[in-house]
């Protein structure tokens, strides 16, 4: 395409940018030309949205914990090596990235309801059923959220020099402490990263938790919930979350982009 | 070789001009009649609006339900639609006050409401009263959604009081719960409960609650006077027939 006048290209090119750009700065100018300043002080005094903020704060943050716990070593296994096995359980692991959120809801429920697979045997055998509570929030969470922290973990420690290890064994350092003091600081960023996508994609769960955990104020009504309820009853109350929920994924895309970047 | 950008950009002004045109595209052909309805008019609706496809060759219903108040909003927020079927009356005068709707609402139809348990309740739900008992899970809708509120009206008058598991967004969301059997019980409209894998338990007279569903023309449709007979056709023998046919009452 070398005959094409390079400004006519560049302004097509721009124009077609400029388009796309739009798309994504109108909705949100959408909201804050809608926002009502006025109420906003009396909105965010509601105790239905400290409610919300609180729920959606303890759910996140407990699927993160859960994400990593679990995460960690999954990742640690999925990169040390190549079989059908690992490929078969990163296609399982990874699935809720790709997966409609209301059937993840729905699998769930199927799954650790109360008549379903495990969560008949949990009722009996411990008397814990996860539906209706705050705790089905945390899973419905986790499992929307540890995909995001297992990816990046993975991928973080298969760019990682396996000769540093190799350094520290003839060191005389063991397996336990050539992963705390040589692998863990050299993947921490990937950690990072990963732990912030899967808090984002945690704070931000809405359909699955409205599926297996139910929406009760105080309970399960998370931030997401709340704000589809208000939807209905009171759009300015919508709005206002909506503008929290959007600040906050602003802060989650600066801070990896300029808060993580530690030099190796 | 030819420049891509050129020809993308030309794809993309054959597809503005597609938009364009009018959505039916036939010369002549009246666009489909758009019928927003609440969640708890599915059943009895779908075989409406095909009795009245059936009735007018060459018309077109297009059914979507949702619990009333997500239909409002949409509504509100200037959806296409020509008809309006809700489940309350404080939900159809939210689209009055909004200035969409094209007329008068008018009552076409009344439900009852019902306790839902599973399919041989084997819990042995009798009544409202029962409700209240620990060993029991109960849901209802949420307070904003009519079945909801009419719950809440129920138990008042019932004396009883629920705690509820959570406050679900539409009747057939309730129904569903119960029928996985996350839930023991719930109360939603009579009509709901003649789904399968549930079973329905009357309330008596004194704490039933009559819902009456009101209907009415909507101005940000294609097809006005499409919407008009559709109107009168849910209020004429056939859809009458229909309703009754899927439990619901007179208005």
């Amino acid at each position: 395409m070398s005959h094409v006048p390079s400004r006519r290209r560049g302004f097509v090119l721009g124009a077609l940018a400029a388009l796309g750009v739009l798309l994504f700065c109108l909705p949100l100018a959408g909201l804050v030309a809608r926002a009502p300043w006025r109420e906003l002080g009396s909105q965010l005094a509601s105790s239905a949205v400290h409610d919300a903020m609180r729920l959606s704060l303890v759910s996140s943050v407990s699927a993160l914990v859960v994400a990593v716990v679990l995460g960690l070593p999954i990742a640690v296994w999925l990169a040390n090596g190549r079989s059908a096995l690992r490929t078969a359980v990163r296609i399982v692991v990874m699935l809720p990235i790709v997966l409609p959120p209301v059937v993840a809801g729905i699998a769930l429920l199927l799954a650790f309801g109360r008549s379903g697979l495990l969560g008949g045997w949990l009722e009996q055998t411990f008397g814990v059923s996860l539906p209706f509570t705050t705790l089905a929030t945390v899973v419905a969470a986790a499992y929307m959220g540890m995909p995001f922290f297992v990816l990046s973990a993975e991928a973080g420690l298969r760019s990682f020099d396996r000769r540093h290890l190799d350094v520290a064994a003839t060191l005389g350092a063991g397996p336990l402490r050539r992963f705390v003091t040589v692998t863990l600081p050299l993947v921490l960023p990937s950690l990072r990263i990963g732990a912030l996508l899967c808090w984002a994609r945690a704070l931000g769960e809405f359909c699955a938790t409205q599926v297996f955990a139910g929406n009760l104020a105080g309970t399960t009504r998370t931030m997401p919930l709340a704000c589809g309820i208000a939807m209905e009853v009171d759009p300015n109350l919508a709005i206002v979350l909506s503008m929290i929920l959007a600040m906050v994924s602003v802060a989650v895309l600066f801070l990896l982009r300029h808060g993580l970047q530690v030099p190796r | 070789m030819r420049c891509p950008w050129s020809s993308l950009v030309g794809l993309v002004g054959l597809a503005v001009a597609a938009c364009g045109e009018p959505a039916s595209g036939g010369a002549g052909a009246p666009a489909a009649v758009r019928v927003f309805a609440a969640s708890s008019l599915a059943a009895p609706f779908e075989a409406v609006a095909r009795a009245f496809e059936a009735a007018h060759p060459g018309l077109t219903v297009e059914l979507h339900f949702a619990g009333s108040p997500a239909l409002v909003l949409q509504l509100r927020e200037g959806a296409a639609c020509d008809v309006f079927a809700s489940a309350d009356e404080t939900n159809m005068q939210r689209v009055v006050d909004a200035g969409v709707a094209a007329g008068v609402p008018v009552p076409f139809a009344g439900n009852r409401l019902a306790i839902v348990v599973r399919a041989g309740n084997p819990q042995r739900v009798e009544g409202l009263a029962d409700l209240a008992r620990a060993d029991l899970k109960v849901a209802l809708c949420g307070p904003e959604v009519p079945a909801g509120k009419y719950a809440r009206d129920a138990l008042r008058k019932a004396g009883v009081t629920v705690v509820s598991r959570s406050d679900e967004a539409n009747v057939r969301a309730l129904v569903a719960k119960v029928h996985l059997g996350e839930l023991d019980a719930g109360i939603v409209y009579a009509t709901d409960t003649r789904l399968a894998g549930v079973t329905g338990i009357a309330l008596p007279a004194e704490h039933d609650v009559v819902a009456s569903y009101p209907i009415t023309v909507i101005k940000s449709g294609e097809n006005h006077d499409g919407g008009s007979s559709f109107l009168a056709f849910v209020r004429g023998a056939v859809g009458q027939a229909i309703l009754r046919e899927h439990g619901f009452g007179p208005p």
